[in-house]
């Protein structure tokens, strides 16, 4: 049941959302973005290192070359375990809630589930993104002292911001199972 | 609607037997929290039930039943609906497993009033249809082949010779029909948990425990949280227990006890009584009169050890108290004063095996001496610059020189009586250090008592810098406003026009001028000093913070997040299971430890720098204006 399609983010760049029907009750949504490119760590690394390279010869200390070493290292790893998300997850499970994961380059993952019972609507709202207006998809959570008023918003998709053709397939899907429950 | 059933995973290969637990009030779901095996007697059944109802405080039922078939046990269906009437529920589940596969199927049966069964939903596979299933399916049966016979009169009346594609039309009427029901009976979530986690595990935020989860709307898997952390008598029951009943559950591996740890348990009730009597006698101490008289009082809450103890007096008054801990905050809450006394105490002892084995206390009573003497001179040094033409710029000579030499006596006055305390102070050092064995906090806070005594003429300096430059900064704000032919209305708190004569006008002027150009003077003073006050400060800021860190920092919380990760549950989060499909849709429920940084923040004992701090920009105005800044906090500035 699974289906792959490719779609773009907001910013041109290709990413795939693939679709799984575990029942009709649930079904999960995987946006994947692309891995990171090997000529982009090549070019961040090299201006690190020209750069270090240029104060060395200036100063002709040699801490300096290490430490261009060190701060590359630690940049990589805080870019692939604090930054860059590999893809994220949508498990919307009919009646009693949805889960969204999102899990790191590293493999880390961090998951939060809204309760059925909090949630209100999940609609596609727009936003002013930069110098662009933009479409997300969001959960409408419910005020529990007011039942008609929206206490929070939770955005779908934050990292990998998919255009507004991918957000519809998913946002129908979920009406659907939102419909039967 | 969907009826989700939460399953132990304990349970999964448990014999055939009865299904307890309990339906979750305003959802449509169920948790199972045993299963009694069989053979039973209906009314133990009942009895043992009603008995660890009383006992948890939790609506315990029987569900239904389930049954994972073994060789030579067949048609036992007849039997577990039979069941049925014997507890008598509104909805009566029947779960079973088959050998083999590792869905479920579930079946609800529901009774209306007359207590007639009605099967609802049916989820069997389609080619084990018994005959005793149930009438909806056999109505159904019926249906379907009356439809058959009908078209297979039509198309016998029309053509004959197409009978293999009619064979294949039927089939796929029968598959369509197979597709419909499913669509029908997947309306069953088994979600299955690991019991001994959700049992042990704290659902964030904490709610309140007195209020009533009947009336309260509590999210569904709060509720599911509180019951099987409740219903711990029923786990209570291990595989070596003979009882009438046998049932499976979560089990200890029967039960354990360490000498050590139940000699810990008994050694503590004498422990916190003599706690409290040395508590008592210190209160009945500390309300001697003499202590409440204004200087000692006011003395005592400027000195940092004074207010250490009285917090840990605080600390160790809650932790001796006699009550057990009433929810799970409070049980945090002294757990961490625990572990945090302990640290503190043996990192203190580290500090004190450390300071006397070689006799470091000499060696630092030795330095410390020609140390203040240094900052002395240093000082003496600074002045005679200051008295100069410091960086190029010229002063008011006479403001200077006697500024100069007014300071200069003061470090005089200091160096003699720092000389007059040489003798005693690797005396005070040794008493001093001995502290450190109540803690370590106890030791940092008396080195920032001694260290603000020993700056204590940086602090005189500073002080006299301040109110001469603050005085200035107002004169000339005061003046500056009659210039302009204004002044402060002290009852509306507004600044309004007021007409001035010539001679106050002029006298005015006067001062403004002749102020004005002495500010710089007192200025540089200003500066010079408040700069030595802010390192002194820092010093100290450093020093209350680790007091204030070892004090606050919730260790017990962190550690458990560690190695018991599932203790502190921020949510929970699901898998999908088994994707077989016709069978309904199984998830598993894990639990999601909280974030470390969120356990810090809602663990942490209040200390007194929990409060708001002064901004950054505060503090720079405070110091422009010349107001006085000290690493204590006022009681006035608390309130505002």
């Amino acid at each position: 049941m699974m289906e792959d399609e490719t779609f773009t983010d907001i910013s041109g760049k290709a990413i795939s959302l693939s679709c799984q029907d575990h029942s009709s009750l649930c079904k999960e949504f995987v946006v994947s973005v692309p891995k990171v490119s090997i000529g982009k760590v090549m070019v961040y690394t090299c201006c690190v290192w020209l750069l270090a390279y240029v104060v060395f010869f200036f100063t002709e200390n040699t801490a300096v070359l290490s430490s261009a070493i060190f701060i590359t290292l630690v940049g990589m790893m805080l870019h692939i375990h604090f930054v860059k998300v590999d893809h994220e997850t949508l498990l919307f499970i009919g009646s009693l809630g949805i889960q969204l994961s999102s899990s790191y380059a590293s493999g880390r993952e961090t998951t939060t589930f809204i309760e059925m019972g909090k949630i209100k609507d999940i609609v596609i709202n727009e936003a002013i993104y930069m110098h662009q207006i933009i479409y997300y998809l969001c959960v409408l959570l419910k005020d529990p002292s007011e039942p008609n008023a929206v206490a929070r918003v939770v955005p779908l998709f934050q990292s990998s911001k998919p255009r507004l053709n991918c957000l519809v397939k998913v946002y129908k899907s979920c009406q659907e199972i939102l419909s039967k429950c | 609607m969907v009826l989700k059933i939460f399953f132990p995973q304990c349970c999964n290969r448990a014999d055939s037997g009865l299904l307890v637990g309990r339906w979750l009030s305003g959802h449509d779901s169920a948790v199972v929290l045993a299963v009694i095996h069989y053979p039973f007697i209906p009314g133990q059944v009942k009895q043992y039930i009603q008995q660890i109802q009383a006992r948890s405080g939790v609506e315990l039922s029987v569900l239904g039943s389930w049954s994972l078939p073994k060789e030579g046990q067949e048609g036992m269906e007849s039997f577990l609906r039979d069941l049925s009437t014997i507890f008598p529920q509104k909805r009566w589940l029947q779960i079973n497993r088959e050998l083999g596969k590792t869905g479920f199927n579930c079946q609800v049966l529901s009774r209306d009033q007359n207590g007639r069964v009605i099967p609802r939903e049916i989820k069997k596979k389609a080619d084990k249809i018994d005959g005793d299933d149930g009438e909806k399916k056999g109505k159904k049966k019926t249906k379907k082949e009356e439809e058959k016979e009908k078209e297979e009169e039509k198309e016998k009346e029309e053509e004959k010779e197409k009978e293999e594609e009619k064979e294949k039309e039927k089939e796929k009427e029968k598959e369509e029909e197979k597709e419909k029901e499913e669509d029908e009976e997947e309306k069953v979530i088994f979600v299955h948990y690991e019991q001994r986690k959700v049992m042990l595990s704290q659902l964030h935020p904490i709610e309140n425990g007195l209020s009533d989860p009947t009336t309260d709307p509590t999210s569904e898997l709060r509720q599911m949280f509180r019951s099987v952390a409740l219903s711990q008598p029923l786990f209570f029951l291990d595989r070596y227990d003979d009882g009438p009943l046998k049932s499976t559950h979560w089990q200890s591996e029967g039960r354990e006890a360490s000498i050590i740890v139940e000699l810990l348990k008994h050694s503590t009730l004498p422990l916190c009584v003599l706690i409290r009597w040395l508590l008592s006698i210190w209160t009945w101490i500390c309300n001697i009169r003499v202590f409440s008289l204004s200087p000692l009082r006011f003395l005592s809450s400027k000195l940092s050890t004074c207010v250490q103890l009285s917090y840990r007096t605080e600390h160790m008054r809650t932790l001796s108290s006699q009550k057990p801990a009433a929810g799970h905050t409070e049980f945090m809450r002294k757990a961490n004063m625990v572990v945090s006394v302990l640290l503190d105490v043996a990192l203190g002892m580290l500090l004190m095996w450390w300071l006397y084995k070689d006799n470091h206390i000499s060696m630092l009573a030795n330095t410390l001496v020609p140390a203040a003497d240094h900052v002395a001179k240093e000082l003496e040094e600074l002045l005679q610059w200051l008295m100069g033409a410091p960086a190029g710029l010229k002063m008011n000579r006479a403001l200077d020189q006697v500024l100069g030499r007014f300071f200069l006596y003061h470090i005089h006055l200091w160096i003699s009586y720092i000389h007059l305390m040489s003798p005693f102070i690797e005396g005070i050092l040794w008493y001093g250090g001995l502290s450190a064995c109540f803690g370590l906090t106890f030791a940092l806070s008396l080195l920032s008592d001694m260290v603000a005594l020993l700056t204590f003429h940086i602090y005189c300096f500073y002080v006299y810098g301040a109110r001469l430059y603050c005085l200035k900064i107002y004169g000339l704000s005061s003046l500056w406003r009659l210039f302009r032919g204004k002044k402060w209305n002290v009852l509306r708190q507004r600044v309004d026009s007021c007409s001035y004569d010539l001679d106050q006008l002029f006298i005015g002027t006067l001062l403004f001028t002749v102020l004005l150009f002495l500010l710089p003077t007192t200025a540089l003073y200003y500066l010079v000093f408040t700069l030595l006050r802010l390192v002194v400060v820092l010093f100290q800021g450093v020093l209350h913070l680790s007091v204030d860190f070892i004090n606050s920092f919730p260790l017990f919380a962190v550690a458990l997040r560690i190695t018991r990760s599932y203790r502190l549950a921020e949510g929970v989060k699901f898998k999908v299971l088994c994707e077989e499909p016709g069978t309904a849709l199984h998830l598993l429920m894990e639990i999601n430890p909280l974030k470390s940084s969120t356990v810090v923040q809602l663990y942490r004992t209040p200390t007194y720098s929990c409060y708001p701090k002064d901004s950054w920009a505060a503090l720079a105005k405070k110091l422009f204006v010349g107001e006085l800044i000290y690493p204590w906090r006022h009681k006035t500035t608390k309130t505002d």
